[in-house]
């Protein structure tokens, strides 16, 4: 025991910090600012949680992958195929994404194992492809290119229906992010998330301090599957449709590029990406896609090689001068 | 018998694109998943030059190569070399957004439609031998690529320049020491990797068709082959890809149910056997 | 006598090349070991086969009497071995405290905890601060590994395999890149050490080996040339022509 140190900054480094609690005030707000765009928010809510689950495996433990949309797929067409089977339940379409997309996860997470990243960018690409060309064969139970249709969804724990304005669907959404995400805070704050984070710093370390990397590294990629599915699940859930393309490489790279654009390793950055991201291509799209893929483009080779950090980055970096 | 002759050319198509970034990514240990944007350049060219103004289909390869090769070079220049330090994930972001500045160009300019190929009659048609349908595009296509390949393994193995890069690929620092201008032998080699591209993409029309999304749609199989083969390796890269080819054109063939799995199933086995690829020296990263 | 650490007939080839030829160890416990010999001599494959991350072509790792040849690293740092880096291989954007504080979790068992947070398990923190504190690290508790001097790098390098409270410490060259001035305190630090802990040493600076050990194995082109107490060794001739022509001091 040290009597000269004190442990109290270490103790409550894990805190949530006054800007979190207005940060989540944010949409609870914009439900009562922006009525009409509830349909868009739920899409950035959708988006956001798929970000934080790419974050938790790459931000954390640094496991560069191509192919994450695979996990939000899965759980999209579980969702859908469930709901078509006359189980609209929402909570348990969910809870049934998560549970599929999370084995997935934990079968495929041995390949990610060994191996450099362009291995692991190789097979979390290939296993993607391998299912989006999977769901374009089965086109008796996806729908193929042609997509699900069909999805029934029953009202929310019996009693609020999805309405046409989109509020049963966005508070839904928005409830299950911030769920979701204070699960997620808890983990990363926790000696498992500092683990993590180790691993992804120094691989080679850890092993030599006693550390079973692979058990952790299969246990945070199966975890970021179970969060990717039950954001695919919300995708199903809201549209009441599944397209082929919540499988296809154009979703995980953009997935990747949300996150970059946010800033990895900070959980928020996720969610500030998926909020930028998707107002702009909601704005800007609509003028003409091939402006929005070639600026989307430019901008994601300035952020590589000017702001590496992101807006998290660029927002540690302020703080830090105004401290 | 025909379907194992049709393998084989894809397999050469497949190596004659790979190649080139099988190489810089041992070489440079950059991770370029717009190598396939190259090809697409090089095919692009090609179609103009035949149906716009009217060039001979054969004249129209070397000169794809040459401005792929140009391109190559002033993005590497400019771009590419700032980042050969960077982690692999930083070049992969990098890449997509040439990627996706690519594809978006391509449209403008091409619109999202296959690029129809009017091939010179010398090269339609078949002829029958030794009991299979050789398809006379297929046959041209493996005698060059072949040849090619033996043109790389002389260039790498029998040249000045050649042992500059093997030098340089395997220890850079050691290179620089004995007097090899390591930055001269990186550029000319990816020029020479986006040239074979280039040509690749302009032969593969015949066969893999040309759309703006050409990039995205096949870089997998590119990655693959350089998984599979191990990188840097020429030798590796023309196994891998005869092997994928073969297996993916035999698998579409014979259980076309599954067949389009064969390719990404041959890559997993590998990786999980040897994680470094057939012929790739031990991972370090 | 026990033995803590043994290892029998142990050989590593790489290809046609022979790393490790055919060694044979008995550390004592308690021993103060040192392992010398010319650069490319071997020594550390030899500790990379002993701490697991090597699999040995032939021959077996026995640590406390039990055969961990088979064993994974991680499992063999459980059963108290653990090891420094020749070159610091540390966490760069973690604070001091917390790369101690991840290792003591891991000895603790409460690494793969996920719900309370890093700051709930003080008893953790409290230990890693203790080591700091013996190793003089306190003041920089909080500063970003990253932005240290190369000699309190070298000294985090230790205490994140004294985290571990070994049984028996295996030291890369510990001194090192470290400052003559720096690494006598260093090696100091190393002497403190529990006479229950024994450590395997690499070391280059023949005035420490000779002043630290109490027996030295010489290791030459990987095979064991000789083993013997430090006066025998200063007086063997063999060694005397392995060492012709390298300076004693680095």
């Amino acid at each position: 025991m040290s009597l000269t140190f004190d442990n109290t900054r270490s103790r409550r480094a894990a805190n949530w910090h006054t800007a979190e609690y207005g940060f989540w005030m944010l949409p609870i707000v914009a439900y009562f600012v922006f009525p009409e765009n509830l349909a868009l928010l739920s899409q950035i809510a959708i988006t956001a949680l798929f970000a934080v689950s790419l974050d938790l495996i790459l931000g954390y433990a640094g496991i560069v992958s191509l192919g994450h949309a695979a996990f939000f797929g899965v759980g999209a067409y579980a969702a859908g195929l469930l709901a078509q089977a006359g189980w609209g339940d929402p909570i348990l379409g969910l809870a049934c994404a998560g549970v599929v997309a999370g084995l997935v996860g934990w079968i495929t997470s041995f390949l990610v194992l060994r191996g450099t990243d362009l291995t692991r960018l190789m097979v979390t690409m290939g296993v993607a492809s391998m299912l989006y060309v999977s769901a374009n064969k089965l086109t008796g139970i996806t729908g193929g290119l042609d997509g699900m249709q069909g999805v029934d969804m029953k009202p929310l724990f019996g009693q609020f229906a999805f309405d046409l304005y989109g509020k049963t669907a966005y508070i839904y959404c928005v409830a299950v992010l911030f769920i979701l995400f204070w699960l997620a805070r808890r983990i990363v704050h926790s000696p498992f998330g500092l683990s993590l984070q180790g691993i992804r710093q120094n691989v080679f370390r850890m092993p030599a301090l006693g550390t079973p990397v692979n058990a952790r590294l299969i246990a945070v990629y199966t975890l970021g599957a179970v969060y990717a599915g039950i954001a695919g699940g919300l995708l199903t859930q809201t549209t009441q449709f599944v397209s082929i393309d919540v499988l296809s490489f154009s979703r995980s790279a953009e997935l990747l590029l949300i996150l970059v654009l946010g800033g990895t390793g900070s959980l928020y950055g996720g969610i500030l990406g998926a909020a930028i991201f998707m107002t702009m291509h909601n704005y800007l799209s609509d003028i003409d896609p091939q402006y929005w893929q070639f600026w989307l483009g430019l901008l994601l080779i300035f952020v590589v090689l000017f702001a590496r950090g992101g807006i998290m980055g660029a927002l540690r970096t302020v703080a830090k001068r105004l401290a | 018998m025909t379907v194992l002759f049709d393998g084989v050319a894809s397999g050469i198509l497949l190596f004659l694109i790979s190649v080139g970034l099988s190489v810089t990514l041992g070489l440079m240990n950059f991770v370029n998943l717009a190598h396939g944007a190259f090809a697409m350049l090089g095919g692009y060219v090609c179609v103009v030059l035949l149906n716009r103004f009217n060039v001979p289909f054969l004249a129209t390869l070397p000169i794809a190569m040459i401005v792929a090769a140009l391109a190559g070079v002033v993005l590497e220049r400019t771009l590419y070399r700032r980042l050969y330090g960077a982690s692999h994930l930083d070049q992969v972001l990098f890449s997509i957004g040439l990627v996706f500045m690519s594809i978006s160009t391509a449209n403008f300019f091409f619109g999202d439609h296959q690029q129809p190929l009017h091939l010179p009659p010398m090269l339609k048609g078949q002829f029958h031998l030794a009991g299979a349908d050789i398809g006379a595009y297929r046959l041209f296509l493996i005698v060059v690529g072949l040849a090619l390949a033996v043109a790389l393994q002389w260039l790498v193995a029998g040249t000045k320049f050649g042992a500059s890069l093997r030098a340089a690929v395997d220890n850079p620092r050691a290179a620089r020491g004995l007097g090899i201008d390591v930055d001269r032998v990186f550029v000319a080699t990816f020029a020479l990797g986006t040239a074979l591209a280039a040509l690749g993409g302009a032969l593969g029309i015949e066969m893999l068709g040309l759309d703006p999304e050409f990039p995205i749609t096949y870089i997998v199989y590119f990655l693959i082959v350089v998984a599979v083969g191990g990188s840097g390796n020429i030798k590796g890269s023309l196994i891998a890809s005869l092997i994928l080819g073969i297996c993916d054109v035999e698998g579409k063939y014979y259980v076309p149910q599954i067949g389009a799995f064969v390719i990404y199933l041959v890559m997993v086995a590998t990786l999980i056997v040897r994680p470094q690829g057939l012929f790739g020296r031990s991972a370090t990263k | 006598m026990t033995y803590a650490l043994q290892t029998r007939n142990l050989v590593k080839r790489f290809g046609g090349f022979v790393a490790t030829n055919d060694v044979t160890l008995n550390i004592a416990t308690g021993a103060r070991h040192a392992l010398i010999g010319p650069n490319g001599a071997g020594k550390t494959t030899l500790i990379n086969l002993l701490t697991g991350f090597l699999e040995p072509t032939a021959g077996s790792v026995i640590l406390q009497d039990r055969d961990v040849t088979r064993l994974p690293q991680h499992r063999r740092v459980k059963r108290g071995l653990a090891r420094t880096f020749q070159i610091n291989r540390l966490f760069a954007d973690m604070t001091v405290l917390e790369s101690v504080t991840l290792a003591v979790n891991e000895r603790l068992g409460i690494g793969a905890h996920w719900w309370r947070s890093v700051g709930a398990h003080a008893e953790a923190i409290d230990q890693a601060a203790s080591l700091l504190g013996q190793l003089g690290l306190l003041d920089v508790a909080h500063a970003t590994t990253k932005d240290l001097a190369y000699g309190r790098q070298r000294l985090i390098e230790i205490a994140l395999a004294l985290a571990a409270q070994p049984s028996v410490l295996l030291l890369d060259e510990p001194a090192a890149g470290v400052p003559t001035e720096e690494s006598r305190d260093l090696f100091e630090t190393i002497a403190q050490l529990p006479r229950d802990v024994t450590i395997l040493l690499i070391e280059h600076d023949m005035d420490l080996v000779f002043r630290f050990a109490d027996r030295i194995s010489v290791l030459v082109m990987g095979a064991i040339l000789t083993e013997d107490v430090p006066a025998a060794i200063a007086a063997d001739p063999r060694v005397k022509q392995v060492y012709l022509g390298e300076s004693t001091h680095d």
